[in-house]
């Protein structure tokens, strides 16, 4: 789960890492209330999306005086933003961060992530503080430290001053490196985020660290221990077709193409979208039923591929192993009966109970194409969108 | 496979999956015991059930544990299996937290059990003996191929082409889709490598990590045996997470295109069109 700046940097304040003075503001009212308190200019006044790549879209300006304030606010309140990371669509702007500008001498990089490899906590450090850090892995790997902690043993000390000197930091600044360090270690595994990152960590004029920016990404599998982070959620920021799916725990992820697909399995899913494309079609979705599939997890499938207009013709594809074909078959002709489907169906069915399933199947009077195998199925279902386009440009 | 496949004995954690376990019983598996806290003392059919993992196999030998329980309780299940020193433990479990696991991962390194997943099917000699949750019927006995999957029904798919191109599995083996697991490619690899009756392997991966990267190392040093290889998630979008914790594109890491590269340098044969798999793994094999 993805937060926002400002809710990051709450945390961060809890965990006493420091962050710019300011406030969240909805309305420009707000913005120049946040910077009246900060009492000095100039401000940065930040709009708040789940997205990097901010600054180069617009969406973080500097204003010298409440004129300012007031106009970037507005400016930037409802304006939609367009990054490299949203994507062509972008998202619309509902909060901005309005902050204290300080004089900067240097800005770092820092986060924090599960390393997949080795199965250790590491931190990735850089002198090149805001700037894309896969870039600079990609072109200057010598500018980044990675350290590797032992989640038994826990951050020490030395830790931290490898990270420290490695940057090159003075002597003045290790402790609170040091100490800035440990509390965002602390942060990560209490929170059990697969993220924190600080990109840039500012050093200012005054010797002060001071984290700019503020990203967390949490778990969703430890999400039941950490209620209280719930409340973070923003849905505006997530797709709606997929916040349906998800209240049914349908895993579905919504693509630009036609053909509709429902999957038991996260790889024979993609596998299948692969397929799909390769037979010279565009899967429209990812949607895995997962293994305890039956008429109502069918029912909802078929309402959300269906609610995406874009779809002409749907496949499903089922092995079963938990799943047991039969029981599907009953749910995909409850389900069809109930959601009323009016564009062609392509179904395979294999696994536990697969004669019985499809007995079910051929017997119920649907009108559903049924395929003997993977192959024939998806070669069925790209025929039939295939041929759509070819009837449009007839009709012109 | 016998280095790890002796399993005479067999227990697992049916408190949620009475039906799985008999399943297991149904393809010839020895399940011995079952172990539910609380539950201690009554019988599920003619196997009787403990409190404790050591307790069970103190009393029954059991030498390999099967794990269903939910995610909250699952890393505290197999730490407790391999407290009690058991040789296998087969972790079918989604959705474990990822630091629960890297927590579990890096406790294991000092003891002597092996952990197959989470978040997988499990293990299957055809013919012999299923520790976990896949359709025993689409396996055909008698090698001589070994199969290593990261994923579930997509190894089911696979597998299932092999039997109708009549090319008979020696063991199969879900390694599970999560980012971290108890054991990996290079494992298998390495023990079917050295397994006599294998003559060829099938490995199937898919989009996050680098594990497909890693093995493809292996293999170009260390297996002289045929791999036909496979990848899903050439259509998935960058940064979005396809059903498995650890299928997720991050940045420029973890593409199917630069595993299918990496595969394909080493000497694998990959397979592009899984519609014509069986047929291709008849060629190769």
């Amino acid at each position: 789960m993805k937060i926002h700046e400002y809710q990051a940097k709450e945390l961060f304040k809890k965990y006493k890492i420091s962050i710019p003075d300011g406030g969240i503001a909805l309305t420009p009212d707000e913005a120049k209330k946040n910077a009246d308190k900060i009492g000095s200019f100039p401000v940065v006044i930040k709009g708040q999306i789940h997205a990097g790549g901010r600054g180069k879209g617009g969406g973080i300006k500097l204003a010298e005086t409440m004129e300012e304030v007031e106009s970037i606010a507005k400016r930037i309140l409802g304006m939609l933003l367009i990054t490299h990371q949203t994507g062509p669509k972008g998202k619309i702007v509902k909060k901005v961060l309005v902050e204290k500008s300080l004089k900067i001498e240097k800005e770092l990089y820092l986060s924090i992530i599960p390393d997949r490899a080795t199965a250790k906590i590491a931190i990735i450090a850089s002198k090149a503080g805001g700037m894309d850090i896969e870039e600079v892995a990609a072109n200057q790997p010598e500018k980044i430290i990675k350290i590797h902690i032992d989640p038994l043993l826990g951050i020490q000390p030395f830790h931290c001053r490898q990270a420290a000197f490695g940057l090159k930091l003075p002597p003045s600044l290790i402790r609170q490196f040091t100490l800035t360090l440990i509390n965002l270690y602390r942060l990560f595994v209490d929170y059990d985020c697969t993220l924190v990152e600080i990109n840039p960590l500012a050093i200012t004029a005054n010797e002060n660290i001071v984290a700019l920016d503020a990203k967390i990404i949490f778990d969703d599998n430890a999400l039941f221990r950490h209620k209280d982070i719930l409340e973070y959620r923003d849905l505006d920021e997530e797709d709606p077709f997929e916040v349906e799916a998800s209240k049914f725990n349908l895993n579905y992820i919504k693509l630009s193409g036609n053909v509709g697909n429902m999957v038991n399995g996260a790889g024979l899913a993609m596998a299948t979208m692969d397929l799909i494309k390769l037979y010279g079609a565009e899967p429209a979705n990812f949607l895995d039923v997962g293994g305890t599939a039956n008429a109502e997890t069918v029912e909802n499938g078929f309402r959300i591929i269906l609610s995406d207009k874009n779809v002409k013709a749907i496949l499903i594809n089922i092995f079963g192993g938990i799943l047991r074909c039969d029981l599907l078959a009953k749910g995909v002709v409850q389900a069809a009966d109930k959601a009323e489907i009016k564009i062609p169906v392509v179904i395979r069915m294999e696994g536990t109970n697969v004669e019985e399933g499809r007995r079910i199947l051929s017997e119920s009077g649907l009108n559903f194409t049924i395929a003997a195998d993977l192959k024939e199925a998806v070669q069925a279902v790209t025929q039939l969108v295939k041929h759509l386009r070819r009837g449009h440009k007839c009709l012109k | 496979m016998a280095e790890f496949l002796n399993f005479r004995h067999f227990f697992s954690f049916p408190c949620s999956s009475v039906g799985m376990y008999k399943e297991n019983i149904a393809y010839g598996t020895n399940v011995v015991a079952g172990v539910t806290p609380g539950k201690g003392g009554q019988k599920v059919d003619d196997v009787p059930v403990f409190n404790t993992v050591k307790e069970a196999m103190e009393n029954t030998g059991a030498n390999c544990s099967l794990i269903f329980v939910p995610p909250a309780f699952a890393a505290d299940a197999i730490l407790e299996a391999v407290e009690a020193e058991i040789e296998l433990i087969v972790a079918i479990t989604e959705g474990i937290p990822v630091m629960d696991m890297i927590k579990v991962k890096n406790y294991m390194k000092s003891t002597k059990s092996r952990l197959i997943g989470p978040n997988c099917p499990g293990i299957i000699t055809p013919g012999q003996c299923k520790i976990g949750i896949m359709p025993g019927h689409i396996h055909k006995q008698g090698g001589p191929i070994g199969v290593v999957s990261r994923s579930g029904t997509l190894t089911y798919e696979v597998v299932n082409q092999l039997t109708l191109h009549e090319i008979g599995q020696t063991t199969c083996i879900g390694i599970g889709g999560d980012p971290i697991n108890g054991t990996n490619f290079i494992d298998y690899l390495d023990a079917f490598e050295k397994d006599p009756d294998t003559e060829g392997i099938v490995m199937v991966g898919e989009i996050g990590g680098s594990a497909e990267e890693e093995a493809s190392e292996f293999i170009k040093k260390h297996v002289t045996k045929k791999v036909v290889g496979f990848i899903a998630g050439l259509t998935a979008p960058p940064g979005r997470r396809m059903g498995h914790a650890g299928a997720i594109i991050s940045g420029s890491s973890g593409t199917a295109q630069a595993k299918i590269a990496a595969m394909k340098k080493s000497g694998i044969y990959v397979c592009e069109d899984l519609g014509s798999f069986g047929e291709m793994c008849a060629e190769v094999f």
